[in-house]
């Protein structure tokens, strides 16, 4: 390999150099009908699964076709997205928040073309590089975060369960038979790069162990001070041990104050916390965004603890797919999974789903605890 | 011919959902064949030792990838996340593996030219893996090394006329709903809000000066597709203040079964006929409708614009016509404190270019922040430790109901100094006069 320069000289870093210019102005990737009708969009209709038809004031229609994307993309494959919008979509394409890939063309005949082709190419192994779906009341596309494909703090793969678990929910993001849109995400670890703390089915990656303490290198790698501020239940103190016959700056921790939040790893590499044996996920459902007749509500745990169970999550994916057909079969039409449940009770939920409650479903994190426990006679037997 | 067994990466190829793994197969076979020839400036087999390390994952369940490393392009604090192998002797191909955040454009439409440039530099410099998008909204750019930061950034600055993304305790790349580009309930120009503070903030988006990550979020309406209410610390969620617009015509036309409600989103399953009643009129959060069998009508100051009559009815009610934003500050998810939603700060705020009422608030509450908030504590944070009034005092937004879901239900009240007559000195003398000890 010869390295190839563009002409940077490092000698000379400001040389030539351009900086703060931001993004793309978002108006010059608009297809032609999105640049004339902007603003001026009038209704739309899903005419079937994945296909929805915006219709302007001017009578000017948009077809887009909406296919689920694996966020972890290659450029193989982005260059065949570019070769199917330059075949379909005058070479115009968008991606959408939860990384679905939409194509959007201005007839209906070429719309089904697009929609057929799209849903016809495979990868090698049979899975669809391109499914089509994800409109209306179904489960839609997952977000979330890196996992152990690229993060230094995860709890648990993200790609992996992800694709198993859509796996098994395939055909409800590909029919729109949910009483209302089931959003679902998934963070390998508590620092939630993908936000599922307001998801109707929330993944998240937690420890089970408090960290393990490197005295050898903890005053070499760490700022101990930022490990101890960066521990939410005071559980990490400074201290001094006897490391190899010397007296060493070090971290203590006080186990039964930990609630494994891998925060003060963060701050500290001497301080790792992963364990494969006993790391795992833990299911939070009732989130929701939306100001949609309810107000938007943060995920509660309902299952505290799956193991990890590469390659597939069998247990994980039994106890979503569980989760969301008992809400299919009892929640009312534009009920979200939270308003479902508050709507039965909490009781009921856990009956319906014969999901177990224990102690561990108790909050017990600051003064929000107490709010979440009740205060009423009023329950259900 | 890969390089590693991936027994059980491999039972990740089959299945319906697109398969990330056969996905990097196929990006690792494209650089093991380099069929345009290119001299890869990282190794061509980084992605067989992608796979190889993800594997030993997959079997001992523990991520492979050691603890940070700071790296960067000279003069930024932010846009590169530095990444090792724990392994680097086993799989020497991701010994570094650092990853590159490009500025989206707000709304993420592309052309195939951008893209396929883009592209065009990453299968030369860097791994041909990316994120379509990270979470936060960026291109991410998924595996590269040290040396070719400096030659990406150049590329993206020089030839693609793009910058990099924020990282760090910096302003984040911004990220919008698609507006108005294609939806007719955006009640403003949520792209072009999105691009304007971009190109106003780049100093704070590319060098860290704040306490933590500030992010802002920009949803046309209250549906809220782009989160701005979950994951970003200034949201901006577009709103009306006079009357939703109907046409009886339509309404009845959904009535009659002509139109299919909530724009087709239920057509998988037989839900029976629509029932306007009990599925508009009933569901309306605050009971400000009726429907007399002939013509609906809402009562618009009771209407709290919840969305869900016009989502119902996409082609019978329309948002109004005085439109603006609601402010919401402070959400976060879970580190350190516990997650926090987005407070209503102000109820309704202007949304004309050039956003400066807008602009003027962010100045303020950043001035607040990064005066009183301390190290890796995000704004939620600083305003649950110093309280709601501390921020309306710095902002200068006056207090007003629809800030609070209750009013306070203990009297522990902060009144200023200058709120009581007197202020605090006081004059024992005088008491003890009053009083004996």
């Amino acid at each position: 390999m010869a390295f190839i320069s563009t002409g940077y000289d490092p000698k000379k870093p400001m040389e030539g150099r351009i900086t703060d210019i931001g993004p793309h102005k978002y108006s010059q990737y608009f297809p032609p009908v999105i640049a004339k009708n902007f603003g001026k969009w009038q209704y739309h209709e899903i005419l079937e699964p994945g296909v929805i038809m915006h219709v302007a004031e001017s009578g000017d229609k948009i077809y887009t076709v909406r296919v689920g994307g694996s966020r972890t993309m290659s450029i193989t494959h982005i260059r065949e997205i570019c070769d199917i919008a330059d075949k379909y979509c005058d070479g115009f394409v968008r991606w959408t928040t939860r990384n679905n890939i939409e194509f959007m063309c201005s007839d209906e005949e070429t719309m089904k073309k697009l929609r057929d082709d799209l849903n016809s190419r495979e990868f090698a192994g049979g899975s669809k590089k391109f499914p089509v779906g994800g409109t209306g009341a179904c489960v839609c596309n997952m977000i979330h975060t890196q996992g152990w494909v690229h993060c230094h703090t995860p709890a648990t793969d993200a790609s992996g369960p992800v694709k198993a678990v859509m796996d098994v929910v395939f055909k409800e993001f590909s029919e729109m038979n949910m009483p209302a849109p089931v959003r679902l995400a998934l963070a390998c670890c508590i620092n939630m790069c993908g936000a599922v703390h307001c998801s109707d089915i929330g993944l998240v990656g937690i420890h089970r162990k408090p960290p393990m303490i490197d005295h050898e290198w903890a005053d070499q790698l760490c700022e101990i001070p930022l490990a101890v501020a960066a521990c939410p239940t005071a559980a990490v103190r400074p201290t001094k041990v006897e490391y190899d016959g010397q007296k060493v700056n070090s971290i203590a921790i006080k186990d039964d104050r930990c609630m494994y939040c891998g925060n003060c790893y963060t701050m500290c590499p001497a301080l790792p916390i992963a364990d494969g044996e006993t790391d795992g996920i833990a299911i939070m459902i009732g989130g929701k965004v939306a100001n949609r007749i309810t107000w938007p509500a943060f995920s509660k745990v309902v299952v505290a603890y799956i193991p990890n169970e590469p390659p597939r999550w069998p247990t994980l994916t039994k106890t979503v797919k569980h989760i969301i057909e008992v809400y299919a079969a009892n929640a009312r039409k534009y009920e979200r999974v939270g308003d479902w449940a508050n709507r039965i009770g909490w009781e009921d939920f856990f009956r319906l789903t014969g999901l177990e409650f224990s102690e561990h479903l108790i909050d017990d994190f600051r003064e929000s605890a107490y709010y979440s426990w009740r205060q009423t006679t009023q329950f259900k037997f | 011919m890969a390089k590693f067994k991936t027994p059980l990466l491999d039972e990740l190829e089959t299945g319906p959902w697109p398969s990330f793994v056969a996905d990097i197969k196929q990006e690792s076979a494209h650089r093991d064949a380099n069929p345009d020839n290119l001299d890869y400036q990282i190794p061509a087999d980084t992605l067989d030792d992608l796979l190889g390390q993800l594997e030993l994952s997959y079997k001992e369940k523990e991520t492979h990838w050691k603890h940070g490393g700071i790296v960067g392009v000279f003069g930024y604090g932010g846009g590169v996340i530095g990444r090792y192998s724990d392994q680097p002797e086993m799989f020497p191909g991701i010994a570094a593996f650092h990853t590159m955040r490009v500025a989206q454009p707000a709304g993420k439409y592309y052309d195939t030219k951008f893209l396929r440039k883009l592209c065009d530099i990453w299968d030369l410099r860097g791994s041909g893996l990316t994120n379509m998008h990270g979470s936060t909204g960026d291109i991410v750019l998924l595996g590269t090394q040290t040396p070719q930061l400096e030659e990406i950034f150049w590329e993206l600055t020089h030839d693609l006329n793009n910058d990099l993304g924020g990282s760090g305790s910096n302003l984040r790349t911004p990220a919008a709903c698609l507006g108005q580009s294609r939806c007719e309930y955006a009640c403003y120009n949520t792209q072009d809000m999105c691009y304007n503070l971009t190109e106003e903030y780049q100093d704070e988006l590319h060098r860290p000066a704040f306490p933590y990550k500030f992010k802002f979020k920009f949803d046309g309406c209250p549906n809220g597709c782009v989160c701005s209410m979950a994951r970003s610390d200034f949201a901006v969620i577009g709103t009306w203040k006079d009357d939703i617009k109907i046409d009886q015509e339509k309404v009845k036309a959904y009535v009659g079964g002509e139109f299919k409600p909530n724009a087709g989103s239920h057509a998988g399953r037989d839900w029976g006929p629509f029932d306007i009643q009990k599925e508009v009129v009933e569901r309306c959060p605050s009971q400000c409708m009726k429907w007399d069998g002939n013509a609906l009508t809402i009562d618009n100051a009771n209407c709290v614009r919840c969305m869900h009559c016009i989502d119902t009815m996409p082609r019978a009610l329309r948002i109004g016509d005085e439109r603006g934003a609601t402010i919401l500050v402070g959400a976060k998810a879970p580190v350190v404190d516990g997650a926090q939603l987005g407070s209503v700060l102000v109820p309704f705020i202007s949304t004309e270019e050039p956003y400066d009422e807008i602009k003027e608030l962010i100045n303020k509450i950043w001035d607040w922040w990064m005066e009183e908030g301390k190290n890796r504590e995000r704004l939620g944070e600083t305003m649950k430790r110093l309280s709601f009034q501390k921020l309306l005092d710095a902002t200068e937004v006056p207090a007003q109901p629809c800030q609070v879901k209750h009013p306070r239900t203990n009297p522990f009240i902060f009144f200023k100094e200058d709120e009581v007559p007197g202020g605090w000195k006081r004059d024992l003398a005088a008491y003890r006069q009053r009083h004996q000890r």
